[in-house]
């Protein structure tokens, strides 16, 4: 690092969080701070910017219209104290800002919890091989900051003969699946008893009648209580604006889901409320070439997920904690 | 309502008023203050990705000096308890002063705070009615409400007590000292509050500790006292405002017997996490030794203890403490090795390693430090700012009617 680089504050990846694959891009990450020239001349040009930014009139309508709204998301109230009306009104808004901001249409649902559904997850560590195609297609499900290389989901290498995840290596770049090793994913456990939840102080995130833990990212105030919290490492946070490409971009997006974030605000895993409260299956299990993850509706006697959590011998991680989490772990 | 607005004036016009030393003091303040809005103003346009914090450590130094500064401010009562309950007239001289120090300390607060968030804009989803406060089951909402409380109790107060000298009237114990009362209580409350914001986390044994808010308590009566040793002395020397030798012996009393029990609960949570190690102890194995390579915070942590131990050793023996030179070194000594052990040296260790036993070291960096420097420096503003109002009107020098100023203020705090 220069002895003047921290004049221009840049942009920079999130520590820990590398992109699965390639390898060489593993383990060096967190203090990556690469200044552009763009970068430094955006930053001095910036103050001057917006001083004059709000002295000179819209020059165009749909400036107009993004800053009415700005103005309008700014009084917009608690997701979970909206009426059905209210999250109408919010979604087509989004939409709207979208075609605005990136020209594109996106469909943004407000699907509420179904009846009779609580979602569950169950990992068959038999199985699982520790090749990330989930991590690969959360990323471009949700779509996840490719700058900030955010992930939601962690799969760690563990030796085996040790059970603890403290003692794997999420950050592994070499070929799967290494001799002598078991592969364990983590993501967000979707607590029934949340510790994320109750921490944080203008409820910005619950769990829904479905199970799922979400995140209002326009109610997030930043504070990053619950990221401390949790004792599952799940939350990730927004230090810098999210950017994601519109060739990159999924359309089929849920308020509570993979809708674009912003910046300085939580995210998590979401189950992909998007697709499974319409009866799909989540990304990463779709994705996962070795059958070893099984997602579905814990209240339906005749599930999968059912006939595992009855056959099998499942467990939880950091039982002693009293969280109950709805992700459990088995093997063959 | 005329004499309110003289009073105001009276004040605005004795604070800008000074000798030079003063005025270099406060310009030098103020430099460092537009330096930090500058980089403040960064940190809004570009994200807290410009601080050294990420996922893996995600509080840094804001919310370090935020929660030392909750003890400085907590360390009031300190003063409060004996002068206004306990009629001890020693103490009633100087109280002003500790209540200042705890406005200027509770505004630093509320500032680190709000420098940590990532969405300041929505701070009035903060509010009842309005927003959505998740109280109680929120320990920040806790916090929100006895850190704000705190600091209008400690504006009403003094601001009573001064109002009424400068109109040249008694003030009516009745109508302030239920306010006392409350301001005791509630001193104990925002540093109880603020540890109990960290022990309440299940996800982070490093702080899940029942030890965790006693501690707070013993190390802020320690460093808060003994930062306000320091203010006194300077008082003393620069203005007309003569603190008497018992006030400095008391207040020795006082830091001393709370840095002894600090340093006992030191030893306690030392034994515990190094008797039999388990694997909540890694943290405490990342503070003092170093865990797997990375040893960040040992330097740091070992300047805290050998300060602190030398300080309490020093203040241990009367002969010492009552040399009023090695007293105020000691004071000095005792209050940076606190900042350290009560700052970095508690929220950083808690995130290192992480949840799921994974190891990201964390440095601040010069953006990060200039916002916490200018922080600093608005609260100095502060507290030098009300001190030089409020030391003219203790002496009479400043009252209504011929409401030209002093001659001989505070130059210097």
């Amino acid at each position: 690092m220069g002895f003047f680089d921290w004049l221009f504050p840049a942009r920079r990846k999130a520590a820990g969080t590398e992109q699965p694959a390639p390898p060489s891009t593993a383990g060096g990450g967190s203090y990556n701070r690469s200044v552009s020239r763009r970068d430094v001349f955006k930053i001095l040009g910036g103050a001057a910017l917006t001083a004059t930014a709000c002295s000179t009139p819209f020059s165009s309508k749909e400036e107009k219209e993004l800053a009415r709204i700005g103005w309008e998301e700014f009084f917009q109230k608690n997701y979970r104290e909206m009426t059905q009306e209210e999250r109408d009104q919010v979604v087509q808004r989004l939409e709207q800002k979208a075609r605005l901001k990136r020209g594109v249409n996106v469909n943004i649902k407000n699907t509420p919890p179904q009846e009779g559904v609580l979602f569950g997850y169950a990992i068959n560590l038999s199985t699982c091989r520790g090749y990330r195609d989930c991590v690969k297609a959360c990323m471009l499900e949700n779509n996840l900051d490719e700058e900030m290389a955010m992930q939601y989901i962690r799969v760690f290498e563990i030796k085996k003969g040790k059970f603890d995840v403290e003692a794997g290596e999420a950050q592994y770049g070499h070929e799967v699946p290494a001799e002598g090793n078991f592969y364990l994913p983590m993501q967000c456990m979707h607590c029934e008893e949340p510790p994320c939840v109750p921490v944080c102080p203008v409820g910005a995130t619950w769990k829904e009648e479905d199970g799922i833990v979400v995140v209002d990212y326009n109610w997030c105030i930043g504070c990053r209580y619950c990221e401390a919290a949790c004792p599952y490492w799940a939350r990730r946070f927004n230090w810098q604006e999210p950017s994601i490409p519109n060739e990159k971009l999924n359309r089929d997006q849920h308020y509570l889901s993979n809708r674009d974030r912003q910046k300085g605000v939580m995210e998590k895993c979401h189950f992909c409320v998007h697709r499974t409260r319409e009866g799909r299956q989540p990304a990463c299990a779709e994705a996962c070439p070795t059958g070893a993850r099984i997602f579905g509706n814990l209240l339906d006697p005749d599930s999968e997920i059912r006939w595992i959590l009855e056959n099998k011998k499942v467990f939880r991680l950091k039982e002693e904690l009293k969280t109950e989490p709805k992700f459990f772990y088995f093997m063959d | 309502m005329l004499e309110f607005l003289k009073f105001v004036i009276a004040g605005f016009r004795e604070a800008t008023r000074g000798q030079r030393l003063y005025h270099l003091w406060m310009g030098t303040l103020t430099v460092f203050i537009l330096i930090g809005v500058y980089f403040y103003s960064v940190q809004l346009r570009e994200g807290l990705a410009i601080t050294g914090m990420h996922d893996h450590v995600s509080w840094g130094l804001y919310i370090s000096n935020f929660t030392f500064l909750v003890g400085l401010a907590a360390a009031a009562v300190m003063l409060v308890l004996p002068a206004y309950i306990f009629g001890d007239i020693d103490f009633k001289r100087v109280v002003l002063i500790g209540e200042g120090v705890a406005v200027a300390a509770l505004i630093m607060c509320l500032a680190f705070v709000i420098a940590d968030m990532g969405r300041p804009d929505r701070l009035w989803h903060m509010l009842p009615f309005i927003g959505y406060f998740n109280w109680p089951s929120s320990l920040l909402a806790w916090d929100v409400i006895v850190l704000n409380g705190y600091l209008a109790l400690n504006i009403v107060i003094p601001f009573y007590l001064l109002y009424s000298r400068y109109r040249g009237r008694k003030a009516d114990p009745k109508k302030y000292l239920p306010f006392v009362f409350i301001s005791v209580f509630w001193a104990i409350a925002i540093h109880t509050v603020t540890a109990f914001l960290y022990a309440g986390l299940s996800s982070k044994p490093f702080w899940n500790s029942s030890i965790l808010g006693i501690r707070f308590l013993a190390s802020a009566f320690s460093a808060g006292p003994a930062f306000i040793a320091v203010t006194l002395y300077f008082i003393d020397k620069h203005s007309d405002f003569k603190i008497e030798e018992n006030i400095f012996h008391k207040l020795g009393y006082i830091i001393t017997v709370a840095a002894q029990i600090n340093l006992f609960l030191l030893g306690s949570e030392i034994f515990k996490e190094f008797y039999h190690p388990t694997a909540h102890s890694h943290s405490a194995y990342y503070l003092f030794f170093g865990y797997e390579g990375h040893n960040a915070l040992v330097p740091w942590i070992w300047t805290s203890i050998i300060l602190n131990v030398l300080a309490t050793a020093t203040l241990t023996i009367h002969k010492l403490r009552r040399n009023r030179r090695v007293f105020l070194v000691m004071c000095l000594t005792l209050f940076v090795a606190i900042w350290i052990e009560k700052g970095m040296g508690l929220i950083v260790p808690g995130f290192i390693p992480s949840q799921l036993g994974e190891i990201v070291e964390y440095f601040p960096t010069m953006p990060e430090i200039f916002i916490t420097l200018g922080i600093w420096a608005l609260g100095l503003f502060v507290f030098t700012f009300l001190v030089k109002i409020a030391i003219p009107i203790e002496l009479g020098y400043l009252h209504l009617k011929q409401s030209s100023t002093s001659t001989q203020g505070v130059e210097h705090a």
